[in-house]
């Protein structure tokens, strides 16, 4: 698996809201792509998914051309996302939520029984809450719920869309360590969030956004020792709190 | 105003709500289905109501080359020949269904075009379907063969109940089991829900859109043409402008019951059947239609997501 994103560049009718940004995603890694609200972050997740039409650029996976690929074939190529705001069908079950995650799986009927456990395995919540509806659930449930429906379609490369969003302190320790747990397994994972400190904890490497272009690229590691990261996206700066 | 007959008529004016109710059901799926997925009221659906009933006349008639001086069949010949007529109008009324999607409203939906220009489409659409087939019958009323002897098969209450009564009940009851069950366990069915739930994510997972949304028209028009062979057992006529009134009626009763909600169209359709009835054995039969489109107005200004609110809206689709 390899993703690569290159010199894309999206438009929202009049209004671009990304403005010719690279990037790459190996197999194996966890990459994050950090920035303020409005900087593209969601929009270039979509794009990926196939949700945004491509005004010019490239995405390709694998070495194939994708971008003008429907959104249905790319999940069928091995890129699922959890989106933002977790997409859960709230009339459904979370049975039902996660067995519409394999929709686009040709095995679906061999699969099902051992991806519904594996599932469980790592949201052990979810089991205990199999038949009820997917809108009643709690916030955290519904990103776990988001995060397992998108692991039934076997993905090669998982986007996630600011998973913490919203969540207590102790749930947003919980599902990044699951992240870290999926990625373990295999699993190459996308992940965006306004919530740097952790996402930079948890990948190999990160590109900040800002308004719709990448302006800085480096290891995980490093950007949280730099300062000016630390200033704008952490909080610890000299403007401490402030955005 | 006579309101003695709320007694002394209360079976036969049960029964025969039910029946039309019931019928009002299956349409109302025909809308209640697309405006889920599409959020599109799809005007047309009158019409494909309206071609079904034909589907049934030319079938009897020009197919199976039954007069209306046959006599009455009977026993294994009439069911299997009442199936086969049942088949033939489903099918047609679905692919007409699916290739006015084609047609009217899948290039404006590909160009992302606002639903008002949709529900124009639509609104042509329709007129140009009634209008062709005026052409063509001009305008005369057409009789379908009778296949069925009506007789009476028994009695609930005070009410005899005419075979062909207890037919449009039983089957109409039976088809709609059928949709519900195939929306809530089938896999193209949890399409069709999360496409009316969300059709973002539902592209997330791998659901190609175009084809859900063909295989709803499809479903809204098979059960539609179902309800036109129904409608066809009891009234055995029909006219270009048939599905006008009975179109409108059906998206008041999915109006009436939360539109895009299968159950809904359920109740609402059944409510419908049955005050329409009632209220039409009360104040006479002439004020049918202003009942009804009264129930319509006030439901819009008043219940506007329908009688069985929020319970219901949760497992719509």
């Amino acid at each position: 698996m390899r993703l690569e994103v290159k010199d894309l560049r999206v438009q929202y009718g009049k209004i671009e809201a990304i403005k010719g940004i690279s990037f790459v995603v190996e197999q194996g890694e966890i990459v994050t792509l950090i920035g303020a609200n409005g900087a593209g972050k969601t929009t270039t997740l979509k794009t990926i998914s196939g949700l945004r039409p491509v005004s010019s650029g490239s995405i390709t996976y694998d070495g194939q051309d994708i971008s003008k690929m429907a959104a249905h074939e790319r999940v069928n190529l091995g890129i699922s996302q959890a989106p933002e705001g977790r997409g859960i069908f709230p009339g459904m079950t979370v049975l039902e939520n996660l067995e519409i995650g394999k929709y686009s799986r040709k095995e679906r009927k061999s699969e099902m029984a051992e991806d519904l456990d594996m599932v469980y395995g790592l949201f052990p919540r979810l089991k205990e809450r199999v038949g009820q509806a997917g809108g009643t659930l709690s916030g955290g449930e519904q990103q776990m719920l988001a995060i397992g429906r998108a692991l039934m379609a076997r993905p090669k490369v998982l986007l996630l869309d600011e998973p913490s969003m919203g969540l207590a302190p102790m749930m947003i320790q919980n599902i990044f360590n699951i992240i870290t747990e999926i990625n373990k397994q295999g699993v190459t994972i996308l992940l965006v969030e306004q919530n740097a400190q952790q996402a930079l904890q948890r990948a190999h490497r990160a590109y900040v956004l800002e308004t719709g272009k990448v302006v800085k690229e480096a290891k995980a590691s490093d950007l949280l020792n730099d300062p000016a990261v630390r200033a704008a996206y952490l909080g610890t700066g000299a403007e401490k709190g402030h955005h | 105003m006579n309101f003695s007959v709320l007694t002394s008529q209360f079976w036969p004016l049960l029964i025969n709500g039910l029946a039309v109710g019931l019928i009002y059901v299956l349409i109302s799926l025909g809308y209640t289905m697309v405006y889920g997925v599409l959020r599109l009221i799809n005007f047309a659906n009158s019409e494909i109501f309206m071609v079904g009933t034909f589907a049934t006349v030319i079938v009897t008639r020009d197919i199976f080359k039954y007069t209306s001086a046959h006599e009455a069949l009977h026993g294994f010949r009439l069911i299997a020949t009442l199936l086969l007529i049942l088949l033939a109008s489903m099918l047609f009324s679905g692919v007409t269904a699916v290739l006015v999607e084609i047609v009217a409203y899948r290039r404006l939906r590909s160009k992302g075009t606002n639903r008002l220009a949709s529900l124009i489409s639509a609104i042509g659409t329709s007129i140009m379907i009634s209008e062709a087939v005026r052409i063509l019958t001009k305008s005369a009323p057409v009789p379908t063969p009778r296949l069925l002897n009506k007789f009476f098969l028994f009695t609930i209450g005070s009410v005899k109940i005419r075979i062909d009564t207890f037919l449009v009940i039983i089957s109409a009851a039976l088809i709609f089991f059928m949709v519900d069950r195939f929306v809530t366990k089938t896999l193209l069915g949890k399409a069709i829900r999360a496409v009316s739930m969300s059709e973002e994510t539902s592209k997330l997972m791998g659901v190609n859109l175009n084809r859900v949304i063909s295989a709803t028209f499809l479903i809204g028009g098979l059960v539609t043409g179902a309800a036109a062979f129904l409608y066809m057992q009891v009234y055995e006529t029909t006219v270009f402008n048939v599905g006008f009134n009975l179109g409108l009626a059906a998206f008041t009763a999915a109006v009436l019951g939360g539109i895009g909600n299968i159950r809904g169209a359920f109740y609402g359709g059944l409510t419908l059947g049955l005050f329409e009835q009632f209220a039409s054995a009360v104040i006479g039969g002439q004020w049918k239609s202003v009942t009804v489109f009264t129930v319509l107005v006030l439901v819009l200004l008043f219940k506007p997501n329908g009688l069985f609110g929020e319970a219901i809206q949760q497992s719509r689709v």
